[in-house]
């Protein structure tokens, strides 16, 4: 463990993380949630910034495969750890399954919650590859949506655990 | 957007650096397990440490001990909690009430001890700064009245935790240490009924374990009155745990109520009126006639204070229906839109 961090009482504390595979070193003012140093210090802006009190779910991204709000994590206390966001999805120009599935099932509309939704998802099929309707309800409890009413984004998710099932990856 | 406040931040690898730590420190320093109630506090400037001591990487604190009963680690996260098998198996109650906590992301990081230490909650306390400064603040946090109740002696903020009234009914105890020693006691005896000083722990204890009896020949079962089937925090809680005779007579009985006081309420009548009945439709009515006497919700969080009081005597007799052994599950899903 970085020893620096032990006792952190300078201006700016400083962590290594693993976000989307890629290995980077971050400094940021030690009072900095996760979300903020995603959007602010690596501009990964895809994150999206909503009720900020842990009331919505618009900034779940995986922590070490785990859905989880940035917005209530402190940066100081993900040193170390592997952060996948919505950035990470997409190989190239091709979509990732659940994000062609959420354009062809309507399971986006205004976008804002989109992201969290996404990860949430996908920290959801990594670990069970075939959910119910209902196991893909109760998984996305956490993430409010104002827009699609959320049956399409039921059926985006069950989709694309279908086409993952099928190309026998791992979301 | 709110920002956190600038704090000092420490981060102990055992307990008993914690404890040095924490008593260094002194009323500048708090602990921060899951962070999910305390840094909305601190962003809304209702909690102010100067001092963060992280719990995130001290050693021990997400052990389980099977032993004659269960001990559980205060740092194990709600979704840990609720995937313990020996949870599910032996305390269903507690099992229940994890379940129902906030939402799944936030089972991911809030923890059973933060659960067990939550603060106590109010529409007058739970705002962003500006909003309190514009009503003079409230007594719970640098004014003087209780907007509540404005001749109110005390604060009214309500006691929001779902877990510990689930594991007061299951009689759990918890462990506390500090730099000077340990002690161990009765959940129920963690609080106070008072919105301000609402826990007995003191300020440089840290709560390290849940210990669970075993609990042979009960059942036990959580209630949860929330507006939506995710988020929210209990607008009341029932929780009880009875043990039963072979006729169907209970032999022993714990009702606890949450949400409807400062504290988590262990509801000593009506626990007592059960014993040596056996659970027919008319002794638990009056049971819940009992509970809702004791009931006092205060018109400081959501739904209609009138009717959550008058709801009491439904919930009541949906636990004990459960504990009785009838098929709760289609309305189990119409109140808690889950499958426990």
């Amino acid at each position: 463990m970085n020893t620096a961090l032990q006792k952190v009482d300078q201006r700016k504390a400083h962590i290594t993380l693993r976000v989307n595979g890629e290995e980077v070193e971050v400094s940021f003012a030690p009072y900095k949630t996760l979300l903020e140093v995603l959007r602010e210090e690596l501009d990964l802006t895809g994150t999206k910034h909503g009720c900020e009190l842990g009331e919505c779910g618009a900034c779940a991204v995986l922590v070490d495969g785990e859905p989880l709000l940035s917005c209530l994590k402190l940066a100081l206390e993900c040193d170390g750890a592997s952060i996948e966001t919505v950035e990470g999805l997409a190989e190239g120009p091709e979509l990732h399954p659940l994000q062609a599935a959420f354009s062809d099932h309507g399971g986006s509309q205004c976008g804002y919650c989109t992201p969290g939704v996404l990860m949430t998802a996908k920290g959801l099929l990594d670990r069970e590859p075939n959910p119910s309707r209902e196991r893909i309800k109760e998984a996305l409890s956490g993430n409010l949506c104002r827009c699609t009413g959320y049956q399409q984004i039921v059926d985006s998710v069950a989709d694309a655990a279908r086409t993952l099932r099928e190309r026998g990856v791992k979301a | 957007m709110m920002r956190l406040p600038w704090f000092q931040y420490q981060r102990p690898a055992s307990v008993a650096e914690a404890a040095r730590m924490l008593a260094a420190e002194g009323p500048r320093g708090m602990l921060i397990a899951g962070g999910t109630d305390l840094l909305p506090n601190m962003k809304r400037r209702q909690q102010t440490p100067a001092t963060l001591i992280s719990l995130s990487r001290v050693e021990g604190l997400k052990k389980i001990t099977n032993g004659s009963g269960l001990t559980l680690g205060a740092g194990l996260t709600l979704t840990e909690v609720v995937g313990t098998g020996a949870v599910r198996e032996k305390y269903r109650g507690l099992w229940q009430a994890a379940a129902q906590v906030a939402s799944p992301h936030l089972r991911n990081m809030g923890t059973l001890g933060g659960n067990l230490c939550l603060d106590t909650r109010c529409n007058y306390y739970n705002q962003n700064e500006e909003w309190r400064e514009a009503i003079g603040y409230c007594m719970k946090k640098e004014g003087k009245t209780c907007w509540v109740a404005t001749a109110s002696k005390r604060c009214l903020a309500v006691s929001s935790t779902d877990t510990a009234p689930a594991l007061i009914a299951l009689d759990a105890k918890v462990r506390l240490v500090s730099a000077a020693g340990e002690r161990e006691l009765a959940l129920a005896s963690l609080y106070n009924n008072d919105g301000i000083n609402y826990i007995t722990r003191k300020p440089d204890e840290i709560l390290t374990e849940v210990v669970l009896p075993q609990l042979d020949g009960w059942s036990s079962t959580y209630w949860k009155l929330r507006r939506r089937g995710s988020f929210d925090f209990p607008l009341l809680g029932v929780a009880a745990a009875a043990r039963m005779a072979p006729d169907g007579s209970v032999l022993e009985a714990r009702v606890v109520l949450g949400a409807v006081s400062s504290q988590p309420l262990p509801l000593a009548k009506a626990s007592e009126f059960l014993v040596g009945k056996k659970l027919n439709d008319e002794v638990i009515a009056e049971a819940g006639v009992l509970a809702a006497s004791r009931a006092k919700p205060m018109d400081n969080t959501d739904l209609d204070v009138y009717w959550r009081k008058e709801v009491v005597p439904s919930f009541v007799g949906y636990a004990l229906r459960e504990i009785r052994g009838d098929d709760m599950r289609a309305m189990r899903m119409r109140i808690s839109r889950q499958a426990l």
